[in-house]
């Protein structure tokens, strides 16, 4: 692995996650030339950041599923891929240029393949008080815990999927107990789910990690709310309680941390930006990019691997990600069919805890519709009752209603609000999510100096008349 | 759809111009359909940089936009909506003595037909005017009392004012084919045919393929206009600013955010109505943005984009009756500086259906210059 030197890769990879280090083992595997682009000063990505120099005690807090990165990032660090950390991808054109900051200026390098592999962020979680200082999402945390193994005492978790228990079963072992769980879980959701169960007994390993791990926070005493309803972060300036309904029965939790978190969803603006088609995952509740059986988007060689394809956790974006590598090996005529073939199947192996995950932990149907009065856009203060006076007027979609209000337009680039402000707008309307669509995304992906810019390489100015004042001023 | 709709008139294209001209027509007590087949504001109209100027027009041009500047200072009268208007100097900043003398020669020309609204302003003006212009800039051009607006909620606002007026519009819907039966215009669109009196193409980019159906030649090219927007920033800049030896269009936005275009185009693709951005371009509008104001070396981009609009070749757009036609009437090509001009557009093409007549000077804008090209 050496530092970059070309402009012209067979393959670029954004993101070096499980799934961007796999793709990247398997085509320079096949002799490709591939570039490995990541934000993060090492491999791992979100899942495994830190893996490489993660002490024996942390590694013990996060666990051997957290353990298995590491493997995964020295096959990575011994390939011949060129590997760029701190690389923020900014724009990326329709014949597969990408303009990469490097901090010091940008860069551009022209991929006969791009593979995807920018994973999954949170769902926002629109909800009174979220907004405050002290509010967080279970993912920070993990983050915190991850790159420095700084953790908050006194948290309250509030909201539902795996990785809200993961999390508060890793703060135990780090010694902090967390104040409480409040679950968003409704109770008819466990009945729900109970149809999918046979089919999830035969990915056993995760139920039985599951149960575990809320067996230990029980043990512990941490308190556990179920089907909590009517959630309030209140505070002055500050979260101080979390109020709610459980058990019939309203609570008011003293504390100053609260750590929110609704599941996981594909991060699209890569695929957003490229204008790849997307449609609606009712099971998982977001916009999925479409890809066929190899991960390849409905652009022509742009692949979209690991968690960005639909979620799928951790050991399916590895096989995501050397399917894809396998793919784009075979279309340059160097295949492997019967390794291609071993990843499908162990892919559907890994397949079948979905359905159960899914049905029991689907969205709090709160965070969906939140009240007029919640903030739902943060950068740009749009409430959740700005939006459906907006669709009331007969905005029609996402982007006029950005265009109308601004949310979406501040630095996150909807990243925060963009499901949200979907949802709402399609209850508004009553129209299906599918057909109201999500924002169009913009370059750059990422806030991008002025003056990057201006002295971005290029070629001569296209002369623009001046004559006619048109062109200079709009 | 039962039955097929009918109207007075039936305006192709839902951007401002067309918009505008409903509304218009509506307040005259015509029956007015708009067909649009994307939404509202979807081109130009909504996504422009949304200066509102009379400063450095076409000289064809500055008495139709100094009518539409008394309709935009008073626009809510007109759409029940501010339309985010803001009333603030356009000037243009003479980088170089030469550039200075042009300047000051424009001004001279405009007071000589009478019209007194284009100043010119020495260096201290300048700096009064811009406290952060640069050192090296001379002095410039100044309208006083222009200004901006934000340019989809304008639209949305028109299109809003057109509907109570009962403007029926029609969005998502493709104009396939226009044609004239009897005494009526039929037009076959993806979701059947409409009938009207009056036909008026607002097709912008794509209208070159409305007046070719009515056997006109009107060589419009598309065009993607690229604009950036930075995270907010203090306060520095109460003007709309343009440059003269190098393209710049500049503003601050109420909310600190700053605008940045200037004509540098991207790539536009009508067909499928997308644009691409081309930052191999759009750099020079950084490098002049950086140049005419330093503040902007510590700005961050936050988006970029580019909207579709028409140009025509010499940069001054269609407005008049159709040459081949009675009852046909075109108002498109403003080669990306159509925006202000849309309130009075509208008024004058609603008077020109209505009566048959109007004392809007349009002649040079007619689509007969292009018969022979």
């Amino acid at each position: 692995m050496s530092a970059t030197t070309k402009n012209r890769y067979d393959v670029a990879i954004i993101g070096a996650g499980p799934a961007g280090m796999a793709a990247a083992v398997e085509v320079t595997k096949a002799g490709l030339s591939a570039i490995v682009l990541d934000e993060q000063p090492a491999p791992g990505g979100q899942i495994y950041r830190g893996i490489e120099t993660s002490d024996e005690k942390r590694t013990k807090i996060l666990g051997p599923d957290y353990a298995a990165g590491r493997d995964i990032a020295r096959a990575f660090r011994d390939s011949r891929a060129e590997y760029l950390p701190g690389a923020t991808v900014w724009n990326i054109d329709s014949a597969l240029g990408i303009d990469v900051s490097l901090g010091q200026g940008s860069k551009h390098i022209q991929a006969g393949a791009i593979v995807v592999a920018t994973g999954a962020i949170e769902r926002p979680t629109p909800m009174p008080g979220w907004t405050l200082p002290g509010v967080t999402t279970a993912g920070a945390l993990q983050i915190l815990l991850k790159a420095n193994g700084v953790v908050s005492d006194d948290v309250v978790f509030v909201g539902s999927g795996p990785l809200l228990s993961l999390i508060a079963a890793q703060m135990l072992k780090a010694g902090v107990k967390p104040r409480a769980i409040v679950e968003t879980v409704p109770q008819s959701r466990y009945v729900a789910a109970l149809k999918h169960l046979p089919a999830a007994l035969g990915a056993a390993s995760y139920l039985l990690k599951g149960m575990a791990m809320m067996l230990s926070l029980r043990r512990a005493g941490v308190p556990i709310y179920r089907d909590a309803t009517g959630i309030r972060i209140e505070g002055n300036g500050k979260a101080e309680a979390v109020t709610f309904t459980s058990g019939g029965k309203s609570h008011r939790l003293e504390t100053t941390s609260v750590a929110l978190h609704q599941g996981i969803v594909p991060n699209q603006q890569v695929t957003r930006l490229l204008r790849c088609e997307h449609e609606w995952n009712k099971s998982q509740h977001c916009f999925v990019p479409k890809v066929d059986e190899y991960f390849e988007t409905t652009m022509a060689d742009v692949y979209v691997a690991g968690d960005g394809a639909g979620i799928g956790g951790a050991v399916a974006a590895r096989l995501r990600g050397r399917l894809a590598g396998l793919r784009i090996a075979e279309k340059a005529g160097r295949g492997n069919a019967q390794e291609r073939r071993s990843v499908t199947d162990a892919l559907m192996r890994e397949a079948k805890i979905r359905p159960l995950l899914e049905t029991l932990y689907a969205p709090s149907p709160e965070i969906l519709a939140p009240a007029d009065e919640t903030l739902v856009c943060r950068c740009e203060e749009v409430t959740a009752g700005d939006i459906r006076k907006a669709v009331d007027l007969g905005a029609p979609g996402p982007n006029q209603v950005k265009s109308f209000l601004r949310s979406g337009m501040g630095p996150c680039q909807g990243r925060m609000c963009g499901l949200a402000v979907s949802e709402i707008i399609a209850s508004r309307r009553g129209e299906p999510i599918s057909e109201i669509g999500y924002y169009r995304i913009r370059p750059p992906l990422k806030p991008l100096l002025l003056s990057e810019l201006a002295a971005l390489e290029s070629e001569e100015a296209v002369p623009v008349d001046l004559a006619d004042e048109s062109a200079a001023l709009h | 759809m039962t039955g097929t709709p009918m109207a007075d008139l039936i305006v192709v294209g839902g951007g401002l111009h067309g918009c505008s001209a409903a509304l218009h027509a509506a307040k005259r007590g015509l029956s007015v359909i708009v067909i649009e087949k994307d939404n509202a504001g979807r081109h130009a109209s909504g996504v422009n940089a949304g200066g509102v100027r009379r400063l450095g027009r076409n000289y064809a041009e500055v008495p139709i936009s100094v009518r539409s500047m008394e309709i935009w200072h008073r626009i809510e009268d007109l759409v029940d909506d501010d339309c985010g208007f803001q009333r603030c100097p356009q000037i243009k900043v003479a980088e170089t003595e030469a550039e200075l003398e042009t300047l000051a020669k424009r001004a001279a020309d405009l007071r000589e037909l009478g019209f007194t609204h284009e100043v010119i302003v020495d260096q201290q003006e300048l700096r009064r005017l811009l406290p952060a212009v640069a050192p090296h800039c001379v002095g410039g051009l100044a309208s006083l009392d222009d200004g901006f607006a934000i340019p989809y909620n304008t639209t949305f606002a028109f299109q809003r004012k057109a509907r109570a007026l009962g403007v029926q519009f029609f969005e998502k819907t493709h104009v396939e084919n226009v044609r004239r039966d009897g005494k009526d215009w039929h037009v076959d669109t993806s979701a059947g045919t409409f009938k009207g009196r009056n036909l008026l193409n607002c097709a912008g980019a794509w209208a070159g393929e409305i007046a070719r159906q009515l056997g006109e030649h009107a060589p419009i090219e598309a065009i993607a206009p690229m604009m950036i927007v930075t995270a907010r920033m203090k306060r520095f800049c109460d003007a709309v600013v343009g440059g003269c030896g190098r393209p710049l269009s500049f503003k601050q936005a109420e909310n600190g955010t700053v605008i940045i275009g200037g004509g540098r185009r991207g790539y536009p693709d009508p067909k499928t109505n997308k644009s691409e951005m081309r930052f191999s371009q759009l750099r020079y509008s950084a490098e002049t943005a950086i140049g005419i104001f330093p503040i902007m070396k510590s700005a961050t981009i936050v988006r970029s984009w580019a909207g579709i609009e028409g140009r025509m070749p010499d940069d001054i757009p269609v407005i008049g009756p159709s040459s081949t036609h009675e009852n046909a009437f075109h108002a498109f090509g403003f080669s990306a500086h159509g925006f202000q001009l849309g309130p009075a557009v509208g008024e004058l093409m609603a008077e020109l259906i209505a009566t048959g007549h109007t004392n809007a000077p349009i002649a040079p804008f007619s689509i007969t210059r292009f018969a022979n090209s």
